[in-house]
């Protein structure tokens, strides 16, 4: 192994972190539509929060997939083949999501309910099904020799790989409703720090019992104890801090802590794979490793030196962004685009 | 069907659909940033409220574009696994890059626009857009950077199995890069005038547009035909230089693209029409105008043009004449790259055509354009026109690939993810043509609901009226 196949395989986790921080929160605030939002005036106010924004975070999601592909070549041809089905759907909810913003905003005030509605369905499948395929992944697939998977269903959906899904429907949910509460003004700030109080304690009964499903289905825990222990350990402490938070009406520290939660579960499944890129049910020697999935170090060089040429102006203009949308949106939200007759 | 159709089936339908918004939105994000830049030169209001109103209409076609591009990136892992096994060392670098250097402008700052009418100082705003421009124009040249590898294979070497990246540059100074380049992003600002003076067009038809909409309308008509005219006729010419360069550097595609089986005499005819018969090798109905493919093809009224058998025989020398135990014919689907190309070249013509008897028809001394309502029509279906011809322009590039997927080095059949089944490839076709075929239902309705508003009456994303609250504390 090499300094920049290592190099890259953190980047890789890096890239799915920041997806999961800042996309997280689009994919609570899209699920909070249908749920937390009583009507469609508090719909446009919840979704004006992430409305200048939510595209440049799915890019964080484009760039790991981009990214995957050139550093790993035989890592992402593994896991986009085998896991057909499964992106798929993600697919139909990004895609549904995704148009859902900008034709709730042409569409007449009538059916903007439908958009809400699409925009909350593919907030929740995407979320759900990342969980239950990087979940299913720790712990190992059917790979042959060749390196193609060949999974049935109970591979891909057994219990394990549904408590992860869910579990990440509820972090991303608790993520967004902790970037509400801190982004808006008035009544459904209170309502999204209640509910947050409410969920964290379902949260935790999650997290309890994927920690056991961890020790006994996945390697984890023999392959890395020190590495699972602290990354698992760094799970419950964010999510303890964001609840302690939330109840404190420190709505900046509950943000941050549910977005650390996700990060730290990223960093977990990115310990415990190392030096793995995809373990193989079928044998050790069956699986996917850095070493021998990643591209030359001719292309990873290139790849380096343009992510350090280009990264910071990302990070800063993408700051930048946040920086100029840094105000509470408040009702009454005017509805945007329309023509005032 | 066998998984090969399927996913090629998959491969095209995504695309095309893919295609109709990338220089939809690349040419509207054009027009915005134009009209937007004359508003704040000249202060002039109406400028504005053009801008706005486009606008609108371009966010549309752009949030249909992301999200069908996202159908791409994950589709070469999905349908063509050892495709991006193959390839991955070469094909990921651009796509990453795409997505590093690209998309995060276009969608940061596409935000930043949407939200800030009126809240930042009007060069800032001006700036945004552009930026938003810049974006779009940089991600064409990634990936058509990625395909034109797939085309023209370049600083690579073939070890362990796979191609292997040896010089970064060679892709980027790859002429056929820069010939695809020049022609598609050309192309996708024909489309951004042509779609400009098109759907004004329909405006102006309509009964109900008042006066005051009729004197920003015309402003619009006049920029969306000098758009039209210049840009086609600078794809026209790039197009031309691609053709010579293909003439020597893929023979088979230029000799199916022109019908011709056996070599011709010299100078070459060219064949305007005809119908391939692909079983025995020959050309029926055809009409041909002597000496005018040597011209096409070598700027001289002499030479002739290689055929395909001539050429199939060749390649089958160098390539074998089975690939992987599949019996190879290098012969690409002869009627498709014909027609697509008549289709293309035909509808380009039009585009001149059409766009300069307007431009004339709208000359402030003499404007009749807008009591001539046949030529209003004229214009009005012409909307549709582009995305026509930029379909087939691809269909020339990509069937006339076949049967590689990178030419010389990897075929279709070798790409294919071996581990998908039939009935997964037929389930996500079912899914997606599904979903493009609503999408497109949809965006058609909401274009129509877009353009009953009145755009003197435009506001923008009114995000500063709805702060009531000044910064809080405890926020950012």
């Amino acid at each position: 192994m090499s300094f920049l196949q290592i190099l890259w395989f953190i980047l890789i986790g890096v890239l799915f972190a920041g997806f999961f921080f800042l996309d997280g929160f689009d994919f609570g605030v899209g699920m909070a539509t249908r749920s937390l939002a009583h009507n469609e005036d508090e719909r446009s106010q919840i979704i004006e929060t992430i409305g200048p924004v939510w595209d440049g975070n799915e890019v964080w999601l484009i760039t790991a997939g981009g990214a995957m592909f050139a550093s790993f070549p035989y890592w992402y041809a593994t896991l986009f083949s085998g896991y057909y089905l499964i992106l798929l759907m993600i697919l139909v909810g990004l895609i549904i999501r995704g148009v859902s913003f900008e034709f709730r905003t042409a569409s007449d005030p009538k059916k903007q309910h439908i958009w809400s509605t699409a925009l909350a369905a593919g907030s929740l499948i995407v979320p759900f099904f990342l969980g239950v395929m990087f979940v299913s992944m720790i712990q190992g697939m059917p790979i042959d020799a060749n390196g193609n998977m060949n999974a049935g269903f109970f591979d891909y959906f057994n219990v394990m790989s549904i408590v992860g899904g869910v579990a990440l429907v509820l972090l991303t949910y608790l993520h967004g409703l902790n970037y509400i509460a801190l982004k808006t003004l008035g009544d459904i700030r209170e309502r999204a720090r209640n509910y947050a109080e409410f969920l964290y304690w379902i949260l935790y009964v999650g997290l309890v019992v994927f920690a056991v499903l961890l020790f006994f289905q996945t390697d984890f825990f023999q392959v890395r104890p020190i590495g699972t222990l602290i990354t698992v350990l760094l799970i419950v402490i964010f999510a303890v801090l964001g609840h302690v938070a939330t109840f404190k009406g420190n709505e900046m520290l509950a943000f941050i802590s549910s977005g650390l939660t996700m990060v730290s579960l990223v960093a977990m499944i990115f310990v415990g794979m190392f030096p793995r890129v995809m373990i193989s049910s079928l044998g050790d020697k069956y699986d996917l490793l850095i070493q021998n999935a990643s591209s030359t170090s001719y292309t990873l060089t290139v790849m380096t030196i343009a992510t350090i040429c280009l990264l910071p102006f990302v990070l800063a203009y993408t700051i930048w962004s946040y920086w100029i949308f840094r105000k509470r949106i408040a009702l009454p939200v005017v509805h945007t685009a329309e023509v005032v007759k | 069907m066998d998984i090969v159709d399927l996913a090629r089936f998959q491969f095209a339908m995504t695309t095309v659909f893919h295609f109709f918004f990338v220089p939809f939105s690349i040419g509207t994000a054009f027009v915005v940033a134009i009209l937007e830049t004359v508003y704040v030169r000249t202060k002039d209001e109406a400028y504005k409220k053009l801008a706005k109103f486009w606008g609108n209409i371009f966010l549309l076609s752009f949030a249909v574009g992301v999200v069908t591009g996202l159908i791409q990136e994950f589709q070469f892992g999905m349908n063509w696994s050892d495709y991006s096994r193959f390839m991955g060392d070469i094909f990921g670098a651009p796509l990453a890059l795409e997505a590093l250097l690209s998309f995060f402008i276009e969608s940061t700052f596409i935000g930043l626009w949407m939200f800030t009418w009126d809240r930042v100082k009007k060069g800032t705003h001006l700036f945004f857009m552009w930026m938003v421009c810049f974006g779009t124009l940089t991600s064409a040249l990634w990936i058509l950077a990625a395909n034109s590898f797939m085309q023209h294979p370049v600083g690579y070497a073939i070890k362990g199995g796979r191609a292997e990246m040896v010089d970064f540059f060679a892709l980027l100074t790859n002429p056929q890069l820069w010939f695809e380049y020049g022609h598609v992003i050309l192309a996708a600002l024909t489309m951004g005038g042509v779609i400009l003076a098109g759907l004004t067009a329909f405006q102006m038809l309509k009964k109900d547009t008042t006066k005051e909409a009729k004197v920003l309308y015309k402003k619009s008509m006049r920029l969306g035909l000098w758009m039209a005219m210049i840009f086609s006729v600078g794809t026209i010419l790039v197009g031309d230089f691609q053709m010579k360069y293909l003439v020597t550097e893929q023979p088979m595609k230029f000799a199916a693209t022109e019908a011709i089986y056996e070599t011709t005499e010299d100078p070459a005819p060219w064949t305007a029409v005809g119908i391939a018969d692909t079983k025995n090798h020959t050309v029926k109905y055809k009409v041909d105008i002597p000496v005018l493919l040597s011209l096409l093809s070598y700027n001289k009224p002499s030479g002739s043009v290689k055929g395909m058998d001539e050429i199939n025989a060749e390649m089958k020398e160098k390539y074998g004449t089975t690939i992987d135990g599949t019996k190879m014919d290098y012969i690409p689907p002869v009627n498709t790259l014909f027609w697509s190309f008549r289709v293309m070249a035909g509808f380009g013509a039009w585009i001149i055509l059409v766009s300069f008897v307007g431009l004339l028809m709208t000359r402030k001394k003499k404007e009749t354009l807008y009591q001539r309502r046949w030529m209003l029509w004229a214009l009005a279906l012409t909307t549709f026109v582009p995305f026509i011809a930029n379909t087939a322009g691809w269909f020339i590039t990509e069937f006339g690939r076949y049967p590689w997927t990178v030419y010389g080095l990897f075929t279709i059949q070798q790409s294919v993810s071996p581990n998908v089944s039939a009935t997964s490839l037929l389930i996500s076709n079912i899914v997606y043509f599904t979903l493009f075929t609503t999408l497109a239902i949809v965006m058609i309705g909401l274009v129509k609901r877009q353009l009953r508003n009145d755009p003197t009456q435009m506001q923008g994303h009114g995000y500063a009226q709805k702060i009531l609250d000044p910064f809080d504390k405890g926020a950012f």
